[in-house]
């Protein structure tokens, strides 16, 4: 398992922790240090505030914009399997770039690095229940990684019982028939769910097709585009001043737009 | 080893918004206050910054500011004959964590409840007899009338600048806005928000329906606003990131925008973040708090002695708080005694989403709170009696936000991917406009919260358990809604609609609500209720809780705002306590 420490979302330099925290969860910021830190003089260790509001210029919490280039989770292979999949999910037609043409397999790749990746913020102690009702919702112990590792190679070792061949060298037409299959649960791959791997990919493709370009998908705001979503203008009252008018100005991302210098 | 700090006057269990209220007015009173928040200390600068608040990713999909369930969940399941399991992942409701609670993240839709609500029990017995209350219900009726909460509604308003249009101002009634309303002293302190073009294709259909459309009370403010307390709010922008984010902008009432700054400079208050209270100290009969104990961030324990403790930590976690203190006895459906995690109660949801053609309702354009609604449904505003249930729904056209993950919406019958997924959600996305019906909830026996034997948190303490499902009162209050919302989006011009009736059984996947009423309830008699009608615990005293964890059942709002009245209404009684300590109803 790559096990890749990527500090997501990035947070200012704090202090080299002395510990670990026994209860992490609870730790976000327990030794960022700032004006306003204060231990209290019994040595209590908390984070203090009293008297001032702790706040400093240009104090935020930004994240780390990925860096196109290579997989830090994926293999080559596996990579190539999820870009043939992601593209057929989101198509590149004439409406525009697909989620594979827009980096929804890096964006992919870099969440898998990240706590999502692990599940590191969820709620994972067993026992974890083999008949869960309907209403439970998540109930598995695999986390994302596990789910696209283990469930990347099940896929191949069934495309290659069953066609011989590759998922990436199916046709698109195989490969769609094959997808329907595994969204409604009804392919059976070896020792994994078809439908679990359906559904991570397929949420993570949304989310990378939409989310902010900061992230390594929606290459181009090409998703937004395609919707018609301003992103992150953030002033919209002239807008409800002109009802039912068309938007016409291009989108924004947190770092800009390219006529901004940005991406 | 547990050590022991310097002894407070008052210690308050987390940092939201009826914390730091009750922080400000007692520590302004020159008492010491103690603050105790188990998630990190939030400001706007630094944590919902203009260049990085508006990111659907890492908010509404990740969850960075709530509470992430690794450090406390509950278990959950739809009868008392299941196993509970974890909820792992938030998905139903949302709790908040850090300093500015749920307070930093909601939609800002700031209601009173209706004068009927608060006698809801009485109110239908009289006018429909016994007969109407469903079976296995616990309806009781509020120990606090309207009238009693009128003036501490008004104060919240006053202090997160509601923008709004009052209906009925001593009794007269307002052209414009909600005519249902109990009868206000003041109007809001700031005019209504601004409308989208599908608000005024509702607000004319609705009207022409003999229907009573007014903008929806809102947290979002419409103008620049100074509240009571001197703290400064801006102008809503409408930028769409609003549910589910910090706002950058200063506009959406929170404890940060119009508390904090206030409370930080009284010299008597202190907050500790990242400090979660895992029970409240009792004295060896149990009948008085002694203080709290706590866990740092470096997982050593401490003791804080206090004269007295205010639980302020949301309706859920103020329940296990007094369950796993040991306050009140924890209710048993198998007998129907006990009175701690009786009565919890949650929200319905239903409408119909009409697809309109040649529209551009810009979906994006918009604020948490921004909508118009009508009261013509909800409480007993119309006659029950044809209809066989209990309860009823605010009804509202809204966009809260066009972010695309999570809206990105298609005609059902629609493929879930590919070409035509592709273009169908490019050509939908402009012309979708929403009726919704956000309805009551009663209270019934086998709907309740106690400890799960089985799922610990990080800190070794067991989960909360949460027994819920809607009722067939619920399901068929919610359904009948859901078609006097399609009503409406037909006569809005819609070329088709999607009814969208209440899912059952409760699921805890999709998102729905993060209104958790009940649990901890006030009323009149202790065998029914954990607090009097004073917000005071019928066993320990010098012990208050504040939140929605006091409903007795849920009306058709959105909580906060009778939140916000009630810790106002509380403050009222801890002020008269601190004069004469005691029990400030002999039970």
């Amino acid at each position: 398992m790559v096990e890749i420490g990527a500090d997501w979302p990035a947070r200012k330099p704090s202090r080299p922790r002395a510990a670990p925290p026994s209860h992490s969860g609870v730790t976000r910021r327990s030794l960022l240090a700032t004006a306003a830190l204060l231990i209290t003089t019994s040595g209590v260790s908390a984070r203090v505030v009293t008297k001032v509001l702790p706040w400093k210029p240009n104090d935020a919490y930004p994240v780390t914009p990925v860096v196109p280039g290579g997989y830090l989770f994926f293999t080559a292979n596996e990579a190539s399997v999820v870009d043939a999949f992601v593209d057929r999910l989101i198509p590149t037609d004439e409406l525009g770039p697909g989620a594979k043409d827009a980096g929804v397999t890096t964006f992919i790749d870099r969440q898998l690095t990240g706590p999502y990746g692990g599940h590191d913020w969820l709620y994972m102690q067993g026992p974890f229940s083999q008949n869960p009702l309907p209403t439970q919702g998540l109930q598995s112990p695999l986390t994302p990684r596990e789910q696209y590792r283990l469930g990347l190679a099940a896929l191949e070792t069934y495309c290659t019982a069953n066609f011989n061949r590759s998922f990436v060298q199916l046709s698109a037409d195989e490969q769609d028939k094959l997808m329907s299959g595994m969204e409604k649960g009804e392919i059976q791959l070896p020792n994994f769910s078809s439908k679990m791997l359906f559904n991570a990919i397929y949420a993570n493709t949304m989310e990378g097709f939409f989310a902010d370009p900061i992230y390594g998908g929606n290459r181009d705001m090409a998703g937004w585009k395609l919707v018609g979503f301003p992103g992150v203008r953030y002033d919209f009252r002239d807008v409800l001043d002109k009802p039912n008018q068309p938007y016409t100005l291009p989108p924004v991302s947190l770092q800009g737009r390219p006529a901004w210098g940005g991406h | 080893m547990v050590r022991r700090l310097q002894r407070k006057d008052v210690v308050i269990v987390g940092l939201g918004w009826t914390g730091s209220i009750l922080a400000y007015e007692l520590s302004h009173t020159g008492l010491d206050v103690v603050a105790l928040e188990r998630g990190p200390w939030r400001d706007t600068a630094a944590d919902f910054n203009i260049g990085t608040a508006p990111d659907e990713l890492r908010y509404a999909v990740r969850h960075d500011i709530f509470l992430r369930p690794k450090q406390d969940t509950l278990t959950m399941r739809n009868n008392p004959s299941q196993t509970a399991l974890p909820i792992r992942k938030w998905g139903s409701f949302l709790p908040g964590n850090g300093v500015g609670g749920a307070g930093v993240h909601w939609n800002g839709q700031t209601w009173r409840f209706l004068p009927d609500d608060f006698r809801i029990r009485s109110h239908m017995i009289e006018r429909y007899g016994e007969g109407i209350l469903p079976e296995g219900n616990q309806i009781q009726d509020w120990p606090v009338s309207y009238d009693d909460l009128e003036p501490y509604y008004d104060k919240f308003e006053r202090v997160a600048g509601i923008s709004g249009k009052a209906g009925n101002i001593k009794g007269e009634i307002h052209p414009g806005g909600n005519p249902f309303e109990g009868a206000r002293e003041h109007d809001y302190p700031t005019p209504p928000m601004k409308q989208g073009y599908q608000q005024e294709l509702f607000t004319r259909a609705a009207a022409n329906m003999g229907l009573h459309p007014f903008p929806r009370p809102s947290a979002n403010l419409s103008v620049a606003y100074t509240n009571p307390y001197g703290c400064s709010m801006a102008p809503c922008t409408f930028c769409g990131f609003c549910e589910w984010f910090g706002c950058a902008n200063y506009s959406k009432a929170s404890p940060q925008t119009c508390i904090l700054p206030a409370l930080i400079r009284e010299p008597s208050f202190e907050a500790r973040t990242e400090c979660e209270v895992t029970k409240v100290n009792l004295t060896v009969d149990g009948k008085m708090a002694t203080g709290v104990t706590y866990v740092d961030a470096q997982g050593e324990e401490w003791e804080q002695p206090a004269d007295l403790v205010l639980v302020c930590a949301y309706s859920l976690f103020n329940v296990r708080l007094l369950l796993l203190s040991g306050i009140g006895k924890p209710f048993d459906p198998a007998s129907g005694e006990g009175v701690v995690g009786r009565n919890y109660a949650y929200q319905t949801g239903s409408g119909s989403l009409g697809f309109f053609e040649n529209v551009k309702f810009n979906p994006f354009a918009a604020a948490g709170s921004t909508g118009v609604a009508l009261d013509d449904y909800n409480s007993d505003n119309f006659d029950h009696g044809p209809h066989g249930f209990v309860g009823g729904a605010s009804i509202t056209c809204a966009h809260t936000n066009g972010r695309p993950i999570r809206y990105h919406p298609t005609p059902s019958g629609t493929p879930m991917w590919g070409s035509a997924w592709k273009k169908a959600v490019r050509d939908t996305y402009q012309r979708v406009a929403s009726v919704g019906a956000q309805g009551s909830v009663m209270s019934y026996r086998n709907n309740y919260l106690d400890l799960d034997p089985t799922y610990k948190d990080a800190l070794g303490r067991p989960l909360m358990r949460m027994t819920f499902d809607y009722q067939p009162n619920e399901q068929k209050m919610a359904n009948w809604m859901a078609d006097r919302c399609d009503e409406i989006a037909k006569a809005m011009g819609a070329k088709a609609t999607q009814i969208n009736r209440l899912r059952v059984p409760w699921n805890v996947v999709p998102y729905q609500t993060t209104h958790n009423t009940g649990g901890a309830v006030m009323g009149n008699d202790p065998k029914t209720s954990v607090l009097n009608r004073y917000l005071q615990s019928w066993d320990v005293p010098n012990v208050f809780v504040m939140g929605a964890s006091a409903f007795p059942q849920n009306a058709g709002y959105n909580p906060t705002g009778t939140v916000g009245a009630l810790t106002y209404w509380g403050l009222d009684a801890i002020l008269n306590y601190l004069k004469s300590p005691g029990p400030l109803v002999q039970s």
